[in-house]
């Protein structure tokens, strides 16, 4: 569980992160949408520590972050899984050592055992094949990947993902969405993501944040936010006009103006 | 945005201060310590041979050329080259050089880790990433360079040696008199201690220019500039306050 209160967060003078509260819950994964420049990845930064925000409280389960000693936040830290919007994966190794450099740190377990780890977590992302390429060498979408695996190989219990499927096809973009969700429950993590992907948005969307300059605007779940009178959230959300028909069309179907097993050919004479 | 030199200072000294702090594992740091070892100090160990045996043999040769006097003997060649070697080429022509070739390596290294955000990966991990990627390279610089300026010494007598016997200015035996006439083991001496300090310097200010890189990567590109310009300057201020206070 991690609890935010009245969190602030400017650069030089221009303020980005205007007084935010929320409160993410554990097992669920918690999404931040919202424009590009509306502060999603300075939010994620200040949360875990490599911003420090201007004025406000973070607290982990209960334990106060703004105020932690510095041993207390590594401590904290080796708890915590980041995916990266660039991956930032360590250009010198390969695949395999990027994965296997949280294990080397901070277990004792020999090689084999760390390498079994990690080609379980590479399954899981479904990668195959990998281990011994440099991360220039594999395309972005299979960095993203490797990435998240990186960030789980310690069985995090705080897992924050700044747009893990910015630039990937539909297909891996859910298959990714559906690895967090699984991850999620499977470890019952507190899951932070940033997107503003709104398959992911309706795909996993247990609870939804949404930031306008700064601010949280609005604040919902998924099955929500549709049906939201936010007119802010309605123009990001359905900036498509296919998807406002969809709405408008799915809010008389809600009203029973349509049926649900609405014949379509004979709707559109 | 205008840094001012002391808010530099500070933060270099801040940078250095928290440099020291428990490493998370041992083994981890002994291995990223070695591999900055082969990094700095086997990588340049061409560039210093080549140019130890030159900067001997240059100063062999102009040495010869400038004493014109019949009264002084041709075996004091041998002795001005030895203790020039010793008391300044190797020590800071070598690390003039080292400045650029390693100076600019540590700086881009750290400034592309900071610009594609590899350093905030790592210190999200729980790591205190002036531990892990700081310290060993300065460790490291100051274990490896001595060793190359003990090296660049050697063979840039030797380059004069050769440079000296083979244009027939001196004959073998000659020059080998002088080697040994007047020695003063201090001068090996100052020479490390000018390398340590050196070392430190070039290893600590592109250790800290790139790793405070803001910005993209043009910004990488400057930082390793500007660690190298600094770096040199800061080599000759000392070069000179070392001399005045331990010649
Ligand atoms: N290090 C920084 N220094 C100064 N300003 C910054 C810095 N990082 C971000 N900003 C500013 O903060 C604002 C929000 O940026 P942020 O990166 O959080 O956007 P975002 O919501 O993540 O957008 P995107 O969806 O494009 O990733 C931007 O206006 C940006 O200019
Ligand atoms: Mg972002």
């Amino acid at each position: 569980m991690i609890e935010v209160k009245g969190l602030k967060k400017g650069f030089s003078g221009k303020t980005v992160i205007n007084g935010v509260d929320a409160k993410f819950e554990p097992g669920k994964c918690n999404l931040i949408i919202g424009s590009s420049g509306s502060g999603k990845t300075v939010l994620m930064k200040c949360l875990v520590g490599l911003f420090e925000p201007d004025s406000g409280e973070i607290c982990y389960s209960g334990q106060d972050f703004t105020g932690m000693t510095k041993e207390d936040r590594k401590m904290l830290r080796q708890q915590i899984g980041m995916l990266f919007q660039g991956s930032a994966l360590f250009d010198s190794m390969t695949v395999e050592q990027n994965i296997m450099f949280p294990l080397d740190m901070f277990t004792h377990d020999n090689y084999s055992k760390k390498l079994l780890r990690v080609n379980q977590v590479l399954e899981r992302v479904n990668l195959k094949d990998v281990n011994k390429k440099f991360p220039a060498e594999i395309s972005g979408g299979m960095k993203k990947r490797v990435g998240i695996a990186r960030a789980i190989v310690l069985n995090p219990k705080y897992l924050f993902c700044d747009e893990p499927n910015s630039g990937l096809d539909p297909q891996t973009a859910i298959l990714i969405d559906k690895l967090i969700k699984e991850i999620t429950l499977e470890y019952n993590i507190t899951t932070l993501v940033n997107t503003h992907d709104m398959n992911s948005v309706m795909e996993i969307g247990d609870h939804i944040i949404y930031m306008y300059q700064g601010i949280k605007e609005w604040e919902g779940s998924n099955k929500e936010i549709i049906f939201s009178k936010n007119k802010l959230l309605n123009d990001f959300i359905f900036a498509s006009e296919f998807l406002q028909d969809a709405k408008d069309m799915r809010q008389l179907e809600m009203r029973g103006k349509i049926d649900n097993n609405r014949n379509m050919d004979e709707l559109l004479k | 945005m205008n840094i001012n030199i002391f808010t530099e200072l500070g933060r270099y000294i801040l940078m250095l201060k928290e440099m020291f702090s428990r490493p998370e594992n041992l083994k981890m740091y002994w291995k990223e310590f070695m591999h900055q070892c082969v990094e700095i100090g086997i990588r340049s160990l061409g560039i210093v041979v080549i140019i130890s045996v030159f900067m001997g043999a240059v100063s062999a040769l102009q040495t010869a050329y400038q004493l014109v006097s019949p009264l002084i003997p041709l075996s004091t060649i041998a002795q001005i080259v030895r203790d020039t070697v010793i008391l300044e080429f190797s020590p800071t022509l070598v690390c003039i050089v080292l400045a650029g070739v390693v100076g600019s390596k540590i700086a881009g290294e750290l400034g592309n880790m900071r610009v594609s955000e590899q350093i905030d990966a790592l210190e999200i991990m729980g790591i205190n990433t002036r531990t892990y990627l700081i310290l060993p390279k300065i460790l490291a610089a100051m274990v490896t360079i001595p060793m190359l300026v003990v090296i660049s010494a050697v063979l840039g007598i030797l380059g004069g040696k050769l440079a000296a016997v083979a244009t027939g200015i001196v004959s073998t035996s000659q020059f080998n008199k002088g080697l040994f006439q007047y020695f003063k083991p201090f001068n090996v001496v100052f020479a490390l201690v000018k390398a340590y300090v050196f070392s430190f310097l070039i290893a600590s200010i592109s250790s800290y220019y790139g790793y405070y890189v803001n910005g993209g990567a043009l910004e990488i590109g400057r930082a390793s500039t500007k660690s190298v310009v600094v770096s040199c300057v800061m080599i000759l201020l000392m070069d000179y306050v070392l001399s005045s206070i331990l010649l």
